[in-house]
C-alpha cells in the first residue's frame, strides 16, 4: 500500500536546488565558513606564536660559522652542520646531566604521586572535626609562594638532623646541600613543588567514589589498605596519570628549587643558566685555537646558547609528542572538573 | 595496660589519619616549622657561623628597613602586584576564549591541542630568561624600541589609529594594544589553564544546548547563557591558580632571594618575603569575594 504522508515525496536534488535558492542558504553558507576561516586565523596565530622560538632555535643550531654573519641566511642555514650539537654536548656533560635530571624528575614523580594518592584518599574520607582545618592547610601550602620558607628550609637541610639522632651516630648534623636528598625527602613527605594542587586533584576525586564500594570490600573481610590497594587505587588511575605528567614536567622545569639545593650545574634547568661559562671555559681552555678566538664573540656565544637550550628542551618535546594525548583525556577524566 | 577497642563506628571515622601521615609530617616539618623559623628570622638579624647559625632579636627593624631605606623594593612590589593585576584577566580570556574554539570539532584539532599546550612544557620562563640574554634576539629587539620611541603603542600604531578612530577611548586602546604586545606573556601562561577549561567544558552535557537550539538561540546567546554560567567555577580555580602561578616567577621573587643568597641578608629577605605574601593573600582574597558571588553552582 502506498504511505499515506500528507507531504509529497521530493527527489534528492530537487531539495537540493530548492534549498540553493532560497537567500537564508547563503547566508548560513557564507556565516560558516567566515566563522571557519577567522578560527583558522586566530588558532595558527597563536600556533605560530608558540612555535616561533622553536623554530628559530632549531634554525638558528644548525647553522655553521659562515651562515652566522651570511646575512642572505634567514631561516634555512646554508651549510647544515652539527658542530654546534657536538660542542655543547661535550662542553655541557650532557650525557651525564640528562641521566641525573631523568632519574631525578622519576624519583620524584613516583614518590610524590604515592604521598599526594595516600593523602587524597585520607582526606575525602576523614570525618573528625578538624579534618576541615588540616585541608585549608593543604590549601595553605598551595598558596604561601616559595620563597617565604626559602631560608629556613636551606639552613634546615644545611643541618640536617632527625631529633637528634644523627648528631648522635656521627657527632653533628649532617650538610644535604649539594645533594639529591633535599628533593627525595620533600617529595616523600609531600612538600615537593605544588604538592598541595596534587592532593586536590585526588581528594576531588576520590569523593565522587561512593562509599558502599569500599563497605562491599569491609563486608568480604579486606582491610583498610587492602581495600585502598586493591579496589580505589584502580579507579585512580586516569588522576594518578595526570600527576604523575604534571610532577614529572615540573620537577624538570624547576629551577628555583634546583638552584637552591644544587651548586653545581648538575640537573637540565641549572645547565642552561650556566651554559655561556661552561661553554667560554671548555672552548678556552680545550686547546683548540682556532676556534678559542670565537668566545669572544657574543654572536657565536648566544648560537652556542641556543643550541644548549634546543637541547635542554629536546628531550621534553620529544617525550610529549608521545603522552600529549594523556594530557586532556586524563585532566577529564581525573574528576578535578565536574 | 590495655588501649580501650574503638568502636567500628569510631575506628570508621578515624582510619583516614593513617592516610595521610606521610603528608602531615611532611606538613609539620618541612612547611610549619619553615614558616614560623622564616617569620622570627624575619623579626632578628640572622649571621651564618660555623656550625649554625645566630640570631639576635631586633623587632620590626628588617620590615622598616624593607619599606623605609631599601632603593627599590616598595617600587619592585608595585611593579609586581600592577603586573599580576593587569595580566590575569587578559589570561583568563584569552584561554576561555581558545578553549571554546579547541572544543569545536575540526581538523588538525588534536594537534592545535598539543601546540597550545606545549607552554607548559617548555618552561617559558627560563627560555624568555635566556631569550632576554640572547645578543642576537636584543639587538633586534633594541632597534625596534627606539623606532618606536619606547611606547608600546607605537608599536602597533595602525592598530591604535584604526581603534581611536572607530570611537574607543584612549585608554581602552592603550590597553588592548599592550595586550596585544605582551601576546607572547600571555600564550606561555595560559596551558594549564586552556587545559582546566577544556575539560569542563566537555563536562557540560550536550543536552542543554540542544534544548536550547530547539527553543532557537544563536550561538552567541548559547555562550552567555550555557558554557558561562556552567563554567564560572572554574574561571574562580583558574583565577586563583593563575594569580599563584605569577609569584614564581615574579621580580619580588627574584630580589627576595638574591637578598637571601647574594647579599646574605637573611633578615631583610625573610621580612620582604613576608609582605609580599601578605600583599597577595590580599589580593587574593579581595578577588576571591568578589567573583565567588557570581558563580554560578549548579547545586
Amino acid at each position: 500500500m502506498k504511505t499515506e504522508t500528507a507531504v509529497k515525496e521530493r527527489s534528492a536534488r530537487e531539495t537540493r536546488l530548492q534549498r540553493m535558492a532560497s537567500a537564508v542558504y547563503w547566508v548560513e553558507f557564507a556565516k560558516k565558513w567566515l566563522w571557519t576561516i577567522v578560527r583558522f586565523v586566530l588558532i595558527f596565530g597563536i600556533s605560530f606564536v608558540i612555535v616561533y622560538p622553536i623554530l628559530l632555535k632549531l634554525s638558528i643550531a644548525f647553522k655553521s660559522m659562515e651562515d652566522l654573519y651570511d646575512s642572505t641566511v634567514i631561516w634555512i642555514p646554508q651549510n647544515i652542520t652539527l658542530h654546534n650539537f657536538k660542542l655543547v654536548f661535550e662542553a655541557m656533560n650532557y650525557p651525564s646531566v640528562l641521566m641525573n635530571t631523568l632519574l631525578l624528575s622519576s624519583a620524584v614523580m613516583v614518590l610524590q604521586t604515592i604521598t599526594c594518592v595516600l593523602a587524597g584518599y585520607g582526606f575525602a574520607r576523614i570525618k573528625f572535626r578538624g579534618s576541615g582545618l588540616l585541608f585549608a592547610g593543604v590549601i595553605f601550602t598551595i598558596l604561601v609562594p616559595a620563597n617565604t620558607i626559602m631560608i629556613p628550609l636551606y639552613l634546615h637541610f644545611k643541618n640536617f638532623d632527625v631529633f637528634g639522632l644523627i648528631e648522635l651516630f656521627r657527632g653533628e648534623p649532617v650538610n644535604l646541600i649539594n645533594t639529591y636528598w633535599p628533593f627525595i625527602i620533600s617529595a616523600a613527605l609531600g612538600m615537593g613543588v605544588k604538592t598541595g594542587l596534587y592532593v586536590y586533584i585526588f581528594r576531588q576525586f576520590f569523593k565522587g567514589i561512593p562509599r558502599e564500594i569500599e563497605e562491599a570490600a569491609y563486608v568480604d573481610g579486606a582491610g583498610y589498605f587492602a581495600t585502598f590497594r586493591k579496589i580505589i587505587l584502580p579507579n585512580a588511575v586516569p588522576s594518578m596519570v595526570t600527576v604523575m605528567l604534571f610532577s614529572f614536567v615540573w620537577q624538570w622545569n624547576d629551577s628555583f628549587f634546583t638552584n637552591m639545593y644544587l651548586n653545581e650545574p648538575k640537573v637540565m634547568s641549572s645547565m642552561m643558566a650556566s651554559s655561556g661559562y661552561a661553554i667560554a671555559t671548555h672552548l678556552s681552555g680545550g686547546g683548540q685555537a682556532e676556534i678559542a678566538s670565537y668566545v669572544q664573540d657574543p654572536f657565536f656565544m648566544s648560537m652556542m646558547m641556543n643550541t644548549s637550550v634546543l637541547m635542554a628542551i629536546l628531550p621534553l618535546i620529544i617525550l610529549y609528542v608521545f603522552v600529549q594525548r594523556h594530557f586532556v583525556e586524563s585532566v577529564e577524566r581525573s574528576g578535578l572538573v565536574g | 595496660m590495655r588501649f580501650r577497642k574503638l568502636s567500628l563506628e569510631q575506628k570508621n571515622r578515624y582510619y583516614g589519619l593513617y592516610f595521610i601521615l606521610p603528608w602531615f609530617a611532611g606538613f609539620l616539618f618541612l612547611f610549619v616549622g619553615p614558616l614560623l623559623a622564616s617569620f622570627r628570622y624575619s623579626l632578628s638579624n640572622l649571621q651564618v657561623t660555623n656550625d649554625g647559625f645566630s640570631l639576635d632579636f631586633i623587632g620590626f627593624a628588617n620590615y622598616r628597613e624593607a619599606l623605609l631605606s631599601h632603593e627599590s623594593y616598595v617600587r619592585i612590589l608595585t611593579e609586581s602586584v600592577i603586573d599580576i593585576l593587569i595580566n590575569t584577566p587578559l589570561i583568563i580570556i584569552f584561554s576561555l576564549f581558545f578553549a571554546v574554539l579547541l572544543n569545536q570539532r575540526f581538523r588538525g584539532r588534536v594537534l592545535a591541542r598539543a601546540i597550545f599546550f606545549l607552554p607548559v612544557i617548555l618552561a617559558s620562563g627560563i627560555i624568555a630568561s635566556i631569550e632576554s640574554g640572547d645578543l642576537m634576539q636584543s639587538v633586534v629587539r633594541s632597534a625596534n624600541d627606539t623606532t618606536g620611541g619606547g611606547l608600546s603603542v607605537m608599536k602597533n600604531l595602525e592598530l591604535t589609529v584604526m581603534l581611536i578612530e572607530s570611537g574607543m577611548s584612549i585608554t581602552f586602546v592603550e590597553y588592548l594594544t599592550g595586550a596585544v604586545s605582551r601576546i607572547y606573556e600571555i600564550v606561555s601562561q595560559s596551558g594549564v589553564q586552556i587545559l582546566i577549561f577544556l575539560a569542563g567544558l566537555q563536562s557540560i552535557s550536550p543536552s542543554l544546548y540542544e534544548a536550547a537550539k530547539i527553543e532557537g538561540s544563536t550561538g552567541y546567546e548559547a555562550f552567555w547563557k550555557i558554557t558561562f554560567p556552567m563554567i564560572s567555577p572554574l574561571i574562580l580555580t583558574n583565577l586563583v591558580y593563575t594569580i599563584i602561578d605569577s609569584f614564581i616567577s615574579d621580580e619580588t621573587s627574584r630580589l627576595v632571594v638574591d637578598t637571601a643568597f647574594k647579599s646574605f641578608n637573611f633578615g631583610l629577605s625573610a621580612a620582604m618575603a613576608w609582605m609580599y605574601f601578605a600583599v597577595i593573600a590580599l589580593v587574593l582574597w579581595v578577588t576571591t569575594a568578589v567573583v565567588s558571588r557570581k558563580v554560578f553552582y549548579q547545586d
